[in-house]
């Protein structure tokens, strides 16, 4: 399969590294030599200096015979200018814009309908939606979906006090008063594949697979507070922080943004009337006080620097805010963070080439045996991967205890239907099933899980 | 400055009022009245004149106009408008006084209809047309007229012009053209107009009556033809007229988005919407207060709607003498004569959607000193108004207080009592026509000295052109560089 993707900048580059290590054919255009360059030398790619949006260049990198094509460019009309072009060059090519301007947001179907777009990426929406989601349940550091939503594995902090701490594993479900099943656990910032007799601990972090209708009934028995919050606080007024604002208004929250530049606040307050905008520096701790810090019920920190988004959350878990979240554009340094008690990190760009990756994937292979959803878990120390269990698979009706698998190889829940089963040893599956697999790197087949 | 472009302007000015003279020397003719024939003639003659000796001197003018040119252009244009304008009533000897017949005559070109005669049943009947077609002219205002009149392409004629004439704080076009956005304008005013008309004359009003009181209500004027002013027509024409005063005191563009099908814009207007609540509750009110004096429901709401329309919308008809009315009720009506009704139409007075942004412009305000750091922006329609906006509505409003501060101060030793002075001024100032007391619906203005008229005179042009351009007159930096 050949891919060609537009714009060799961060978004770019986190999807070539991503599909470089599979059998795909991929062109890196752009018109920047030296990130070509880098790209080039670092993966396994071919690159193509030019304007992505030109018909030769587009001839060049063989769109005639190219399945996908990929934009994502940091110009939105540069972007949607190369996928009506490549589409007319090649109608049986899908194509995939990064499109992130507000303006154009509403009008997204509009728009993909015009170009011809098979998808449209915002990574400041998708962020919004991440953290919006994040906050509406205060207890999840990280929340990611399978099986069409009915699946969801959860990260969850281990406190003190918690009826969580010093219990067994296996005795986990009876305490969270529903089936759950621990994937993995972070002590001391490793990853660990926990058994059944399994101490939990204050200071860990665990993935914990519940089916989604579970979610608050598991909250509540584990202890944490599952009321809606009433009042949040964004720290920078970016594109991620209007559209954040733009759902937790129609959540009926009540939102302060607090941004620097005059002129941006003013623009903020004339598109979103319900939000009050803040005019100051967020890192200032008398504004921060002077604007409720200590009584709101979550912060975000938005600003365009890694580094004082860091810091205002710091300085916010330790006035006692519920819920922080951190937005981080530079995935360097997931690692350290990993070690701060900062609460939830979210990455735009990181977020946004998943889904992209996401969309390849079952783009590539329709036949079932690849997975149709890969994410990363515990800080990327695992995958958890979403398969479709096909009509002729020899492991069928199986109870899990009598199947062998690799080791590192978790079935964590199983969706026939409208019913999803936490895994045990009893469960077993059956062709039409979603299976979700925990695996300590990606599986690329799902015959890889057997030993 | 370009002052031949205003030389130029004004000849067209002068040469455009000769034109509308001549349907009422027609008139005089056909009614066969002499003493109206010869004034007539010989103001058409001096205006002719000076129109001709202005284009001499003008030939070759660039038509260059910024704001100032556009300014300098609307005042002296509506003041050299009102002078020839008053010439038939002084040369007829109706009027023997120069200063009484130009209070006359800017009272009807402003559309106050403040008078200062007491009678004018004995009038040549040319001579009342022509008192009240100054309303209708007036009324949408003159230089609009002329860029709806103007030929294509003709370069210079910009917005300032309009902007000038034009009432309210912000002034669009409708479409991209300025002078297809006047004929508009003009079409939509026309037909109105038209319509009143001919409902009068189904409800068995005179004709010539109804021609000049449709005048009257178009521009929001308030001239009538009677001695006793519209007490003296069927509560059927009463209400008639009372419909259209309010009519009239919409904005022109929400008639103009109804012809293009966009009504739900016009019913969610804001201040539509405010218009409509402040007539409703000031009728509500005023019917409730005063129906001891009418006896029965009907007549006090019938009453109550006409006066409030006739308020609000600036225009000074009046069917029954509200001097008699209780004080609340006269409060309500005084309260009225400032706020007027909407921008873009032709009434008088600070205009609704102003009131709106100052009420705004001041709760955001208040809320910035208690929440400094909070940034906020003042909507109407949704939309966020402009800072510049705001503070050129600010502006106005320190104007106006202050024009009115100093008529009163000018106007004090020859008053005859607090209330008569202070509400002479108003109704002038805000375009309006009868004040309270002696200045009420069946009194006039013919009591106060020639220096007294003559402040009123530069209050209803301040009034009716929106303040900034008579005090651009006056302005070293309209006239000089520095």
């Amino acid at each position: 399969m050949k891919i060609l993707i537009a714009g060799a900048g961060k978004v770019g580059a986190t999807m070539v590294r991503q599909l470089s290590d599979s059998d795909l054919e991929i062109v890196l255009i752009d018109n920047d030599k030296e990130a070509l360059e880098a790209n080039c030398e670092r993966y396994d790619v071919m690159g193509l200096l030019g304007n992505c949006a030109s018909v030769p260049v587009l001839e060049e990198a063989g769109v005639a015979q190219a399945d996908l094509l990929i934009a994502a460019t940091s110009l939105d009309e540069v972007n949607l200018l190369c996928c009506a072009t490549a589409h007319h060059l090649n109608p049986r090519l899908h194509t995939i814009a990064r499109v992130r301007d507000p303006e154009y947001s509403d009008e997204i179907f509009t728009l993909k309908e015009f170009f011809g777009l098979s998808m449209t990426i915002n990574p400041e929406q998708t962020a919004a939606e991440e953290i919006a989601s994040l906050i509406r349940y205060p207890a999840f550091l990280q929340r990611d979906r399978f099986a069409k939503g009915k699946v969801e594995i959860v990260e969850l902090q281990v406190e003190e006090n918690s009826p969580m701490c010093h219990v067994a594993l296996k005795d986990l479900s009876r305490v969270a008063g529903c089936r759950v099943l621990v994937c993995a656990v972070i002590r001391d910032g490793k990853s660990v594949s926990p058994g059944g007799s399994f101490v939990l601990e204050a200071g860990d972090r665990i993935e914990v697979t519940a089916p989604a209708s579970n979610l608050n009934k598991m909250l509540r028995h584990l202890g944490f507070i599952t009321v809606k919050p009433r009042r949040v606080i964004l720290c920078g007024g970016g594109k991620v922080s209007y559209y954040l604002s733009r759902r937790l208004i129609t959540n009926g929250i009540e939102v302060q943004i607090i941004d620097s530049d005059p002129e941006r606040c003013r623009t903020l307050a004339e598109s979103l009337p319900e939000v009050s905008v803040i005019c100051g520096d967020a890192t200032d701790k008398e504004l921060l006080e002077k604007e409720g810090l200590s009584s709101c019920d979550a912060l975000v920190t938005l600003t365009g620097r890694d580094e004082i988004n860091v810091l205002i959350s710091l300085y916010a878990r330790s006035r006692g805010v519920p819920q922080v979240i951190t937005k981080q554009s530079d995935t360097g340094r997931f690692a350290i963070l990993g070690e701060l008690p900062l609460g939830a990190v979210i990455s735009p760009k990181e977020l946004c080439s998943n889904a992209i990756v996401q969309y390849v994937r079952t783009f590539r292979d329709q036949s079932g045996d690849t997975p149709v959803s890969v994410q990363p878990i515990a800080d990327g120390a695992a995958q958890a991967c979403e398969f479709l269990i096909r009509d002729d698979e020899p492991h069928q009706n199986i109870p899990l205890k009598d199947l062998k698998l690799k080791p590192g190889i978790l079935i964590a829940a199983v969706t026939r239907g409208r019913s999803t089963m936490i895994a045990d040893g009893a469960s077993s599956f059956k062709g039409g099933d979603s299976v979700i697999v925990v695996a300590g790197s990606e599986l690329l087949h799902f015959r890889d899980i057997f030993a | 400055m370009n002052y031949k472009s205003i030389g130029h302007f004004v000849a067209l000015i002068a040469a455009i009022e000769a034109v509308f003279l001549l349907p009422a020397l027609l008139l005089a003719l056909a009614f066969g009245e002499p003493q109206a024939v010869f004034p007539l003639l010989w103001t058409i003659g001096i205006a002719l004149a000076l129109s001709g000796l202005l284009f001499l001197l003008t030939r070759g003018a660039r038509r260059e106009f910024h704001e100032k040119e556009g300014l300098a252009c609307v005042s002296l244009g509506w003041i050299v408008m009102s002078l020839i304008g008053c010439l038939p009533f002084f040369f007829s000897g109706k009027i023997p006084s120069f200063v009484d017949a130009l209070f006359e005559s800017v009272s009807g070109f402003t559309t106050t209809g403040s008078t200062i005669l007491s009678e004018v049943a004995s009038w040549p009947r040319s001579l009342l047309y022509w008192r009240s077609f100054t309303h209708w002219v007036g009324g949408m205002g003159v230089l609009v007229l002329l860029l709806a009149l103007a030929p294509t392409g003709g370069q210079g004629f910009t917005m300032h012009l309009m902007r000038a004439e034009s009432p309210g704080p912000s002034v669009g076009k409708l479409v991209p053209q300025i002078r297809k956005t006047a004929r508009i304008l003009y079409l939509i005013y026309f037909a109105l107009t038209l319509l009143e008309t001919v409902l009068l004359l189904i409800a068995r009003m005179p004709l010539f009556d109804a021609v000049c009181i449709a005048f009257g209500t178009a521009g929001t004027g308030g001239f009538g033809v009677t001695n006793g002013g519209l007490a003296d027509y069927s509560p059927a024409i009463q209400t008639i007229v009372g419909v259209f005063m309010f009519i009239f005191g919409v904005n022109f563009s929400c008639y103009y988005l109804i012809l293009i099908g966009k009504i739900k814009n016009v019913l969610k207007d804001e201040e539509m919407r405010w218009y409509m609540a402040f007539s409703a509750i000031g009728i509500a009110v005023i019917t409730f207060n005063i129906r001891a004096q009418y006896g029965t429901l009907g007549e006090s709401l019938r009453h109550a709607f006409f006066q409030v329309g006739s308020i609000i919308s600036t225009t000074g008809f009046a069917t029954t003498d509200f001097n008699q009315w209780p004080l609340l009720s006269q409060a309500i009506l005084v309260f009225f004569m400032f706020t007027g009704a909407s921008a873009g139409s032709t009434c008088g007075g600070m205009k609704m959607s102003r009131v709106i942004m100052v009420l705004k412009n001041l709760r955001r305000n208040l809320r910035q000193i208690i929440r400094p750091n909070r940034v906020s922006v003042v909507r109407v329609n949704k939309a966020a108004v402009d800072e510049g906006i705001l503070s050129n509505v600010n502006t106005y409003l320190a104007c106006y207080v202050i024009i009115l501060i100093v008529s009163f101060l000018l106007l004090a030793p020859d008053m005859p009592d607090m209330t008569s002075g202070f509400t002479a001024i108003v109704a002038c100032f805000n375009n309006i026509g009868p004040g309270l007391n002696v200045v009420g619906p069946m009194g006039n203005f013919s009591g106060f000295s020639d220096f007294s008229k003559i402040v009123l005179i530069f209050d209803m042009l301040a009034g009716r052109l929106e303040i900034f351009p008579m005090l651009a007159l006056f302005s070293t930096a309209t006239w000089s560089h520095r």
